[in-house]
């Protein structure tokens, strides 16, 4: 694949949690690997999160969650990007994620997760691969 | 080969080890070294309990008394959260340290819209005093001392706490809480934060003066080097870290007109024990002198037992990892000694699962377990400070010393804790570290059993702590018939009252009582604080 645009990624901190060693991290790999990042800092609501997505016009957004309320937090995210018709952009999420919940937040429609400790490179590259078609 | 830097030969012999304070460490200690780094007995150790206090805050140690045992604990609705608060107390638990959820953290009650699916998750759900008199039913107050992981609004709950103490009987004077109320840590990690920095620093304030005031056994602020270090914070900067954040509230309460003396004989500290053992060793040890130090020469503080570095050595969270989940039960018994070898008063750990979720009551149960084995049968009461006068310990204790001091400089030449929070240049520099160490995880540089060395095997799935939504709903239905049953007008009353105090400077505290004792919720008391401070917008640090 040759594509050279810069992919646009923005990392949301969703809700009230402030854990956010995990989403900068990840900021700065994305960064290192020659994407363009965006960090919203914390306590966003979905309602935020998708603003910003649209001003900064993202190809992914990085949902970064330790508090175990990923399954509501990734289907009200899902459902107001169908409500603005941004189905093209991608949601991945991070965090504490229990395996047994993966195939749920597939289901959902987040195109990919990664629990802590998921090799860096394997993020890049399915993120890559996820906007450029892999 | 664990944190730190290794460099090996060809043969795999070690052929240099650099902490992550940047202290190297040879192969073999003697004498020679000690002369090296100028080390004089009285000077540097002095014997435990007297000044400087390396060795200890004690003459006795664990002689005279072990340490207080406190589990973070919390969970659901303030029934089920008693419910576990007496069951570790039946176990042997000493003190409490109460966890509560995100809303109560962030200043929500319970139906605020921003609150769904988080009320009772990952610590208790309160209210209002209500639901602090069903969670401290039971809990003798006098004997008890109570944790309070609360940052943000820890005025609000440390006025509730004392509300509820003074409905079961006790007077405010023999309650012994410990809110956490740091708000600058919070601002570089764990994000619990509400306003911006300066009432923010000016409430973390008035919890002080009030307590030196009014709560003469409470200590008002457990300043956290703890959480910096999970950032990403070296051993050395997390010290620094707490140091000058203590600093900033040394100077907040003293700008008031309160002499130091009369107040920083309460703070306490609450600091990471994840890493190298020695490392950590000599970090508790340096922190205790420096601390000291601090207070005798820049704030003029004569009475002894006002130098007292007190401290929850806690086992850091960061350690623990998913993979083979039950490593993390024996690497926190080695945190747990590495606490014990410098000397904490108080402990805890986390649990084993917590690398998943909140712990299970078998999770915990063998925390405190861990913790009393410690105490109970390896000896660890039988001298103070057993390691002081090893050339190696001795070494890098002051070693540590003048690496922590470096990193204070550094701070105060960015004009001081709260400007450097405010810029986010804290933040910064230790999120770009935290990604540097997991790159050292990834490229195996930094080894961690069963992660990225020994892998093979089984990774055992562990019964976890399970969520139930069940609990939310109890909760909102209990607030909707609290707002019903009270007497309104009173509430509000207070509550105008507060707005006043707030927006004139005065100290919030006893305008919260009185808020509490009218039965006004979390959401309503951190509500007029909103309305009169605002809300914090965070530096951009990328």
């Amino acid at each position: 694949m040759e594509a050279k645009r810069r992919i646009r990624v923005l990392i949301a901190k969703p809700d009230l949690d402030g854990h956010d060693r995990g989403a900068k991290i990840i900021a700065l790999v994305l960064r290192d690997a020659g994407m363009e990042v965006t960090y919203t800092g914390l306590h966003q609501s979905i309602d935020q999160i998708v603003h910003t997505a649209i001003q900064e016009s993202v190809d992914v957004i990085g949902l970064s969650i330790m508090t175990g309320a990923h399954l509501s937090i990734s289907r009200r995210l899902i459902s107001r990007l169908k409500q603005e018709e941004m189905e093209d952009v991608k949601v991945v999420v991070g965090g504490v994620i229990p395996k047994q919940d993966i195939n749920l937040l597939k289901e959902i429609g987040i195109a990919a997760v990664f629990p802590g400790g998921t090799p860096f490179s394997e993020i890049t590259g399915s993120i890559q691969s996820l906007v450029n078609g892999g | 080969m664990g944190v730190a830097k290794y460099v090996r030969d060809e043969k795999d012999a070690i052929k240099e080890v650099i902490y992550q304070s940047g202290i190297r460490v040879k192969t073999c200690y003697g004498p020679q070294d000690l002369d090296a780094v100028g080390f004089d007995y009285q000077k540097d150790l002095g014997d435990p309990g007297e000044f400087p206090f390396t060795r200890g805050i004690h003459p006795g140690g664990y002689r005279s008394r072990a340490w207080t045992t406190r589990q973070y604990t919390g969970f659901g609705t303030p029934e089920e959260t008693n419910e576990r608060f007496r069951w570790m107390i039946s176990h042997g638990q000493t003190g409490l340290n109460v966890a509560f959820d995100l809303p109560t953290q962030m200043g929500l009650d319970s139906d605020d819209p921003r609150a769904e699916g988080e009320v009772g998750r990952v610590g208790m759900a309160v209210d209002s005093l209500r639901d602090f008199e069903i969670a401290f039913k039971g809990i003798p107050f006098d004997r008890i001392g109570s944790g309070l992981t609360i940052n943000a609004n820890a005025t609000v709950m440390l006025a509730m706490y004392q509300a509820a103490a003074e409905k079961f009987g006790y007077a405010k004077e023999v309650i012994s809480a410990t809110p956490q109320n740091d708000i600058l840590k919070e601002m570089v990690g764990r994000g619990a934060w509400i306003f911006p920095v300066e009432p923010a620093v000016r409430l973390v304030g008035d919890c002080i003066e009030y307590a030196a005031k009014e709560l003469p056994r409470c200590n008002p602020v457990s300043v956290c080097g703890y959480h910096i270090r999970e950032s990403g914070a070296t051993p050395a900067q997390e010290i620094a870290c707490a140091l000058e954040i203590a600093r900033a509230y040394i100077d907040n309460v003293a700008a008031r007109g309160l002499s130091p003396e009369e107040f920083v004989g309460r703070f306490s500290f609450n600091l990471n024990v994840f890493g190298n053992l020695w490392e950590q060793v000599a970090k508790f040890r340096a922190a205790r002198k420096l601390w000291a130090r601090m207070l005798t020469e820049d704030y003029g503080v004569k009475n002894k037992k006002n130098l007292f570095l007190r401290g929850l050595f806690g086992g850091g969270g960061s350690g623990l990892t998913k993979e083979q989940p039950e490593n993390n039960i024996i690497r926190s018994a080695y945190y747990a000694l590495a606490a014990a070898l410098g000397g904490a008063q108080t402990t805890a750990l986390c649990s084993f699962d917590e690398a998943f979720t909140i712990p299970t009551p078998r999770a915990a149960l063998l925390s405190l377990r861990t913790l009393e084995i410690l105490m109970e049968e390896v000896g660890l009461r039988d001298t103070v400070d057993p390691l002081a006068g090893s050339y190696f310990v001795e070494s890098i204790t002051k070693q540590m010393e003048a690496k922590i001091l470096e990193e204070m400089r550094r701070i105060q030449e960015m004009g001081g804790m709260v400007r450097a929070v405010a810029a986010g240049a804290i933040q910064r520099e230790v999120s770009r570290q935290a990604y540097e160490f997991e790159k050292g995880l990834q490229n195996r540089e930094i080894i961690k059993v069963g992660v990225n060395k020994y892998t093979e095997g089984e990774h055992p799935e562990v019964e976890l702590h399970k969520y139930d939504e069940g609990w939310a709903k109890k909760q909102i239905k209990s607030l909707k018939a609290l707002r019903k049953e009270r007497n309104n007008r009173e509430a509000v009353g207070t509550l105008k009252a507060l707005k006043k105090s707030a927006a004139a400077g005065k100290n919030v505290m006893p305008g919260l009582v009185a808020c509490c004792k009218a039965y006004a919720t979390v959401g309503e008391m951190t509500g007029v604080f909103r309305e009169v401070f605002g809300v914090w917008e965070e530096p951009s640090i990328f």
